[in-house]
């Protein structure tokens, strides 16, 4: 019996499982260092708010994995060797593997700061991550204060978990203003007077020079590079996005660049060694799409598409439209399609930018500025249906047609109000006014 | 981890969950007012129970609203869950016990012991806790009060005033503000007011809280109250007609348009405690496959024995003779058998492959009841129904049911089961409502194409203990005889995966295997096979 061999048992490797099972009788055996079970990563935020517990982010009971015949490993990969597909752990045990799925996701990035490996200093990503949270910010005594360093989703979040424990912030973000790498200024900007509502000190174009350690080892403060000011803090979060974590695979002849470098059909170079989600390396660029995403949903997609691979049926990975989602302390945002911040405008993409006087809602809606064709529409605030927005981008559809059929999108919950008429009425002022 | 990260995953005890002075004069106020009660119960002599029955009410309301102002006003609008399962009370902690063991024991005195809150024996006046109530029940319907003025008294204060709470706490959601609105004013006019209102206007009708339907009081065509209703003339048999038409024609019809949410969490009193008083407990409910399990088979059997008892209750006073009163006993279990029947039938056409592996099960349940008609017509005499008297079912229907499920372990029970464990578990109109909206309703839950994260806020919070994430990471509508439609998974879903409907019963349940958002052809030949 062929034995597929999958390391990582996050959302990537866990979907390539599901359905490599669904499809076939093979031997599977999943391997991770992390946790004995699959759980959500993106739940981790609420285990220490205290919405869930850890039980509550796992997606299947614990028996679910031995009923399907699916082998679960706790151990730490430490080389591969491909020539006689072995792989060897940290503990110095060995595994054999016919198709080897390596989907080890990221981990966060650094960039070289002194002080960066201080006790107190720690990124958001993993399990162990969450436990490190509990000792060095558990509440405000021994967390007087935090600093966040990296303006994304992850330092967002992190804000809004601290803040739940009401232990003081200060968010650093390199950025003029929240995520504009993404968002377009409007949009941005709300989100900025939405974070200092929160009672953050936001502090923008600001970068981080240095942590300070105190006589013991942990973290004492951090000195900011633009005005060389000093803030104590008890704990920093680096949250300056992720990158591959692909470093046991150095030794390997499994070529790499910053991630795991595959072709449209996730192969590395190695026959019969595949690679998906957040460490996966795209050779060839997919449409607008970067060549490592690092997105819980891509990641489920490429582990749907190479199930089909290894089972006989060999398919490309081949995304859909873009869409992804996050929330923002209370608000959340959809995006479909693609709404590009000012940075990376394209010339002949512009903007049409509704906003609710109540700063909590607002959309962004991209078209061609020649064609007039729907490009795309980022949402706060408001809930709108993937499915109808994934429709119209692939039937074409005008902005026109969008603005006019928006209710159609409209995923509030009932007896929520419309503000579809508002934003009719707004795009046809803005048409006046241009 | 170590054992005492799993805890709570706290080291320390997180400050932020602690209490404001505010709050905690709030809950001075409350348990001040709660004081007053007992010490009436303890026959503390009150000159003038008018002025501290209204103090003790008004201090229990003012307290909740300061608490309730305090917790809620002062932060931003959105999803107030932080802490819910590091504190004592909502994650079975000192206080969650304590509670749940109060109440309980509170359920078995009221239901067993009522003597012990005070309530008069041999035409003597009330004393203690129940003495205290009686000027209200004098206000309202002219008579002293008894233990179940007092509870429906006490159970409508709590929805109210925690009902105002669940309003703060959701007040950026407007469905849960209607919903919750909508409780209140079901539990106070038609639970509360109306039935001792219309005790004053007539009293020889039988107290009958209009929104009630049966089988959930099963007691609703038990001999004394049909007797009642009959001798109440054209109103009481208005209201007789009206109990049977609520199950069998309105009670199909809105549940058809709405889901079963209509009445578990818009009317149904249960439902408003539970979604008021019980709302801070509701992620305790076990989300277990294996509390599926039992739950299909504990709800189901509890309906086949409402169904039974009443049968039986209503067959034994009936007559034989067709020429006195038209419904004779014959035909009485004539149309029971009929109604079954078609039910059955149809249900077997036209939704057979829904059922899947359940068709067997409801096949035995349908056969069992048909054989236990057939025996009550051959082996039942005037006074016996088989070998044991139709009292002896009804009564233990009313012990084990009535009280001990629905109130003991029902709501005693919420600080550690959660606040649905009656409604999932036990309530017969839940089996029949559920079964409705599983396979002729076109209420779901839709699913947002593949926007879904997997992180579990929905079936944490789901208090029917409902895995609403296995439908939803798969982009599958969810469509569960339990739901009742609160609408709370929805609330918290951080990506706005979920919404309540009500759509076309085409495509209603639609399991997918590959979301949207990926290779098209993929979807179309995996999702198609």
């Amino acid at each position: 019996m062929e034995h597929v061999v999958i390391i990582g048992n996050g959302i990537s490797g866990v979907t390539a499982t599901r359905h490599i099972r669904k499809l076939s009788n093979k031997k599977i055996t999943i391997i991770s260092a992390e946790s004995d079970y699959f759980f959500s990563r993106t739940a981790l935020m609420y285990v220490y708010m205290g919405h869930m517990k850890f039980e509550h982010t796992k997606p299947y009971e614990d028996w679910f994995w031995e009923k399907n015949r699916i082998n679960l490993k706790k151990g730490f990969v430490k080389n591969i060797e491909t020539a006689t597909k072995t792989l060897h752990f940290s503990d110095g045990e060995t595994l054999e593997y016919d198709k080897l799925i390596i989907a080890t996701g990221s981990k966060p990035n650094t960039f070289g700061w002194k002080g960066q490996d201080l006790k107190g200093v720690q990124g958001l990503y993993s399990k162990q991550d969450l436990e490190n949270l509990e000792v060095y910010a558990p509440n405000n005594t021994i967390c007087k204060r935090a600093v966040i360093v990296g303006g994304g989703l992850i330092g967002i979040e992190l804000a809004e978990m601290l803040n739940s424990r009401n232990i003081p912030v200060t968010f650093l973000v390199r950025e003029s203003s929240f995520w504009n790498s993404v968002l377009p200024d409007g949009e941005s900007q709300m989100i900025n007077k939405h974070i200092k509502t929160h009672h953050i000190d936001l502090r923008l174009s600001s970068n981080l020079k240095e942590i300070v350690s105190d006589e013991h080892g942990k973290v004492k403060s951090v000195i900011i590079e633009q005005t060389d000011e000093e803030i104590a803090c008890d704990f920093v979060g680096l949250a300056a996005g992720v990158s591959p974590n692909i470093d046991f695979i150095k030794q390997s002849d499994i070529e790499a660049n910053k991630g795991v470098l595959v072709n449209r059909f996730l192969e590395t170079n190695i026959p019969d060694v595949y690679a998906i989600g957040d460490c996966a390396e795209q050779r060839e660029v997919i449409c607008n799409r970067k060549s490592i995403e690092a997105v819980w949903y891509t990641g489920r997609m490429m582990g749907e598409v190479v199930a089909q691979t290894i089972c006989g049926q060999k398919m490309p990975y081949n995304p859909g439209h873009w869409f992804n989602s996050a929330k923002f302390f209370d608000i959340e945002y959809q995006t479909y399609g693609w709404v590009h911040g000012s940075k990376g405008k394209p010339n002949d993409e512009a903007h049409f930018h509704w906003k609710h006087n109540d700063d909590t809602k607002c959309i962004t809606i991209a078209f061609n500025k020649n064609t007039n064709q729907f490009l795309g529409i980022n949402t706060f605030g408001i809930r709108m249906r993937h499915e109808v927005f994934d429709r119209w981008l692939t039937e074409k559809r005008t902005i026109d047609y969008v603005i006019n059929h928006l209710q159609e999108a409209n995923f509030n919950p009932e007896f929520y109000k419309h503000y579809e008429q508002d934003i009719q009425n707004a795009y046809k002022n803005q048409l006046q006014i241009i | 981890m170590s054992d005492n990260l799993k805890q709570s995953m706290s080291l320390a005890k997180p400050d932020a969950q602690d209490l404001s002075v505010k709050q905690k004069t709030a809950l001075a106020i409350g348990f001040t007012g709660c004081f007053i009660l007992v010490l009436a119960l303890f026959n503390t002599h009150f000159s003038n129970k008018s002025l501290f029955l209204t103090l003790s009410m008004v201090l229990i309301t003012v307290g909740t609203i300061i608490f309730s102002n305090d917790a809620y006003l002062n932060i931003s609008k959105g999803i107030k869950n932080d802490g819910v399962w590091f504190k004592s009370i909502s994650s079975r902690g000192v206080l969650g016990w304590l509670t749940g063991i109060f109440l309980t024991l509170f359920y078995i005195v009221l239901y067993f012991y009522p003597k012990y809150l005070g309530l008069a024996s041999d035409g003597k006046s009330n004393t203690g806790l129940i003495a205290l109530f009686d000027p209200l029940s004098q206000l309202l319907s002219g008579r002293p009060a008894s233990q179940w003025f007092v509870y429906g008294t006490l159970y409508t204060v709590a929805i109210l005033i925690f009902g105002y709470k669940f309003i703060l706490k959701y007040r950026d959601n407007k469905y849960e503000k209607l919903r919750t609105v909508s409780v209140m004013f079901f539990q106070l006019a038609f639970a509360f007011l109306i039935p001792e209102l219309m005790y004053r206007l007539n009293s020889d009708l039988p107290y009958y809280d209009l929104k009630s339907i049966w089988p959930l009081n099963y007691y609703n065509f038990d001999r004394y109250r049909v007797d009642q209703f009959i001798d109440a003339g054209d109103v009481g048999l208005a209201l007789l007609i009206f109990g049977i038409v609520s199950i069998l024609i309105i009670t199909p019809i809105l549940t058809y348009k709405y889901g079963k949410r209509w009445y578990c969490s818009w009317v149904c009193g249960c439902g408003a405690l539970a979604e008021t008083v019980g709302d801070p407990f509701r992620h305790l409910s076990d989300k277990r496959q294996i509390a599926w399990k039992i739950e299909r088979w504990v709800v189901h059997s509890v309906l086949v024995f409402v169904v039974l008892m009443t049968t039986a209750v209503v067959y034994s006073y009936l007559g034989n003779d067709s020429s006195k009163y038209w419904l004779t006993r014959k035909l009485f279990l004539g149309l029971v058998t009929a109604l079954l029947t078609v039910v059955f039938t149809l249900t077997m056409i036209f939704k057979r492959q829904e059922l899947g592996k359940d068709a067997r099960y409801s096949a035995i349940g349908y056969f069992v009841v048909i054989i236990f008609l057939i025996g009550l017509h051959y082996f039942s005499t005037d006074t016996k129904l088989f070998l044991f008297k139709s009292e002896t079912l009804r009564t233990t229907y009313a012990f084990l049911i009535g009280a001990i499920f629905s109130g003991v372990i029902g709501t005693g029970f919420y600080p550690i089961f959660g606040s649905r464990v009656w409604c999932r578990f036990g309530c017969p109109m839940a089996a029949i409502l559920g079964f409705q909206q599983r396979l002729f309703s076109k209420f779901r839950i839709t699913t947002n194409g593949g926007q879904c994260i997997s992180c579990g806020n929905c079936s944490t919070y789901c208090e029917m203990g409902i895995d609403v994430r296995a439908y939803a990471q798969k982009g599958e509508n969810i469509v569960r005889s339990s739901c009742v439609g609160c609408g709370i998974c929805s609330a918290v879903c951080p990506r706005g995966v979920l919404k309540l409907e009500n759509g076309s019963m085409k495509g209603r349940i639609n399991p997918t295997e590959i979301l949207l958002g990926n290779d098209v052809n993929l979807m179309d030949l995996v999702n198609q096979k």
